[in-house]
């Protein structure tokens, strides 16, 4: 059927006038012709892992909710100990919406994470990060690890009782890092405990530092994409391909999957609202059931299982020096994967992917299942 | 033969080390105590004081032998025990029964030798034991009363703080009815000895043997300890106000004071028991069939509709509390924020707690007062409980409203897609 005969012909042109308006206008003034070759001549392959194209794209959506949502609630947000659980609270009482826009920054963070980990490990099967996107890559990279400290940041900011001992523990673990962990703890806390004085450090993270840093990150990550267009499998490069303009073709695809990403988060947003918990007190016994965000949890669980002493070394000391090298690998994977950039998908680094995802998700699956305090 | 010899070696070699050590831990003031000496080397049961007095409290503070039995330590290290149990200094062995209250008494007594230990400490123990029925029945001639050792200990006493005391609270119950729950040895005295068994039963044992709970009495907390006496019956209401302040003093003022005075009746004694006191009820007030109520007063008395007015207006407040808590946690598992009806709940329970003590008033206008109060707090919760689970349903109609308008705009946007898909076709590239 074609879909042209839904709408009135008249009004179709009616638009698509209003449309060549608008740009003559602009034209008249500016010259827009470099940004009009530039969307009329950009093209997005399309093959049986085109899929995965959508998930930055997803990650992005989220990403603007909780610029959105987290402008609203900066409104009546207060970030002192006295005063931060309390103002969450009105927020989720009494000020209309207040529960399901908490609800939904809540919820978005959680989902933008999980996005961003799917496009990492899906650029990163599909090689998407060799000649010559290394750049992308390493930008992407450093926005996950973003993404991770504004959850990190964000967690503690209703000053609730779990989030403030899970703080605790998860600041704790810079401590053991040689040299440097005393001065990263103190700078972390703004003390020696977890005290108001990091309640607001926290806050300034949350809501000026990372902010700022993610904006020049990612405006260079979607300028280089849009630049250097989409990466094509190595297996489907130059083989016949068929291929959709971007605009507004692709756009629109993706205008979709945000429409539907908004739609799942509205309902999970408003049938799990976020909860607030008890208002944290430095003096308590810390409370059963402390865990950290769940994306954070493969690595307490690592931590848990390694020997109190390895060698010489601290077990806990060896873990976290674990993570930071696997990080900088993770940073390296352009430049170390020879074999991708002349061509050849190497099946080392494929099994090493599976082996790393496997592990993230067996030791996620159990710390939930064996439930315990960290 | 050579098997005796052995034996005698090994006994001399443990006693001059134990000696040693006991002497070591004693300090150098008591390493020339004979005491000590001649009764390790006797053994049997005149070593044993010895043995009891390395944990004793007296010990730890530098106090020896001689300081209670008199007698000179430093003679007697050549064998003559006369010079070192010599009354003309002093020493006075084991005192007779009848006179360990004064013998203990010498330096318990005494505030300013005391002071040098504890500058806190009681020095009115004896004065308070001359009061107490063991004391009265001492003085008669009674040699079988308590007196300080039958509590205490003899060698080997403890602090009362430490937990090994026979007179710390959580042992406190056994060490009263060692005598007191011995109906052979109690049979002369015409007191009952279930008294212990009632106790271990009772609202206040539980809370004290089971839980550990050491704000909950035990009995000489009731009767006291070195005055120790039964409460008579005008002085229940005060020995029970010590810890229940507010059901006393209403007590005290309400008209049962004057009729139980009248009727001989043991106050608060009267309606909860003694020994073996249980939790109060709620059922306990009333004209129902668990009321004690109706011991004394008859359906028609006006006392009769007091005790029915006050078992409605607490009944009440329960219900409405159940009904608004139900209303509350469901709108709570549902993931609603309803703390402040939570805070409304908890201040109605106050209300409830205090509704039950101002029962001790006899006064259904005052405890309406608080009834009253606490079903205002109570219908904020509920209205609270209600708005919330309506704001669910709210929730839910919006959310389902939300979603139609997102398909219906993924749709328009899936068409449009195919619309787009005609017009600017995808195209195969080589």
């Amino acid at each position: 059927m074609n879909t042209g005969a839904v709408r009135p012909k008249g009004q179709t042109e009616n638009s698509d006038m209003n449309t060549s308006r608008s740009l003559a206008w602009l034209r008249e003034r500016y010259d827009i012709s470099g940004l009009e070759l530039f969307f009329k001549k950009k093209e997005v392959p399309i093959h049986s892992h085109s899929l995965w194209y959508y998930f930055g794209g997803i990650t992005l959506f989220f990403f603007v909710v909780q610029v959105i949502t987290g402008i609203m609630l900066l409104l009546y947000y207060r970030p002192t100990a006295e005063a931060a659980f309390e103002s969450v609270q009105f927020i989720m009482t009494e000020v209309r919406f207040g529960w399901l826009i908490r609800s939904i920054h809540s919820w978005s963070a959680n989902l933008m994470v999980l996005a961003a980990f799917i496009h990492l490990f899906s650029v990163f099967f599909m090689r998407s990060y060799r000649r010559p996107r290394e750049l992308t890559w390493i930008s992407g990279v450093f926005l996950l690890l973003l993404s991770l400290g504004f959850g990190f940041s964000g967690y503690l900011l209703p000053w609730n009782e779990l989030a403030f001992f899970a703080t605790k523990v998860g600041t704790e673990i810079v401590a053991v890092v040689p040299f440097v962990g005393e001065f990263l703890l103190k700078f972390l806390r703004g003390g020696e405990e977890v005290t108001g004085a990091t309640l607001t450090r926290f806050f300034g993270f949350h809501v000026a530092v990372l902010p700022m840093i993610c904006t020049f990150l990612l405006a260079f990550h979607l300028l280089a994409v849009q630049k250097q267009g989409m990466s094509v499998p190595i297996a489907m490069e130059n083989k016949p391909m068929r291929v959709m303009p971007f605009f507004p073709n692709f756009l629109m695809r993706d205008f979709l999957g945000w429409i539907l990403a908004l739609g799942v988060l509205v309902a999970i947003a408003a049938l799990f609202p976020w909860e607030l918990g008890v208002k944290a007190d430095p003096f308590a016994p810390a409370p059963a059931g402390i865990t950290p965000e769940w994306y954070f949890v493969f690595m307490f669980q690592t931590l848990k299982f390694i020997p109190a002493k390895i060698w010489f070394m601290e077990g806990e000391v060896l873990g976290v020096l674990a993570f930071a090298i696997a990080g900088v690998l993770l940073i390296l994977v352009p430049f170390l994967d020879k074999k991708s950039n002349a061509g050849q998908p190497g099946k080392a680094l494929s099994v090493i992917g599976v082996l790393v995802l496997v592990y993230i998700i067996v030791m996620t699956i159990i710390s939930y299942v064996m439930p315990q305090t960290f | 033969m050579r098997f005796p010899e052995q034996k005698l070696i090994v006994s001399l070699v443990f006693l001059a080390t134990a000696t040693v050590a006991f002497c070591q831990e004693q300090g150098p003031a008591s390493q020339v105590n004979s005491c000590i000496s001649c009764h390790l080397e006797i053994g049997d049961e005149l070593a044993v004081p010895i043995e009891g007095m390395k944990g004793d409290v007296h010990a730890t503070k530098g106090l020896s032998c001689a300081d209670c039995h008199g007698g000179d330590p430093t003679a007697g290290l050549d064998g003559d025990s006369d010079a070192a149990m010599d009354p003309a200094k002093g020493y006075v062995g084991i005192p007779d029964r009848m006179k360990i209250p004064e013998f203990c008494g010498r330096c318990h007594s005494d505030p300013v030798y005391m002071r040098g230990f504890n500058p806190r400490a009681a020095t009115d123990q004896l004065d308070r034991y001359k009061t107490s029925r063991h004391g009265q029945l001492l003085r008669k001639g009674d040699r079988k009363v308590a007196t300080c050792t039958d509590c205490h200990g003899v060698h080997g006493i403890q602090n009362a703080r430490d937990s090994r005391s026979s007179v710390y609270p959580l042992n406190i119950p056994e060490t009263c009815g060692r005598c007191h729950a011995d109906s052979e040895y109690m049979q002369p005295y015409d007191v009952a000895t279930d008294q212990l068994d009632d106790y271990r039963k009772s609202v206040h044992g539980m809370a004290l043997l089971e839980r550990g709970d050491q704000a909950a009495p035990a009995c000489n907390d009731c009767h006291g300890n070195h005055g120790a006496s039964p409460p008579g019956a005008p002085s229940v209401a005060f020995i029970c106000g010590q810890c229940h302040l507010n059901n006393s003093e209403m007590f005290l003022s309400s008209p049962h004071k004057t009729a139980f005075d009248e009727l001989e009746l043991p106050e608060c004694e009267a309606c909860h028991g003694n020994h073996a006191i249980e939790h109060p009820t709620d059922e306990m007030i009333g004209v129902g069939e668990s009321s004690i109520c109706l011991d004394c007063h008859e359906e028609g008395s006006k006392a009769y509709d007091t005790a029915a007015l006050i078992h409605d207006q607490i009944s009440g407040l329960k219900e409405r509390m159940f009904y608004a808590d139900s209303l509350v946690s469901q709108a709570e598992r549902a993931g609603m924020e309803v703390s402040e009806a939570l805070f409304q709940l908890k201040d109605a329970d106050d209300a409830l707690i205090k509704a039950r003590t101002m029962v001790h008033s006899l006064s259904g206008d005052e405890t309406s007062i608080i009834t009253e109060e606490g079903l205002g707090l109570v219908e904020q919760a509920v209205l609270a409980g209600k708005s919330a689970l309506e704001e669910i349903q709210f929730r839910r109609k919006g959310l389902a409203v939300s979603l139609l308008f997102i398909l219906i705009l993924a749709l328009g946007v899936y068409l449009k897609i195919k619309e787009l898909d005609q017009k600017h076709p995808i195209r195969e590239v080589k």
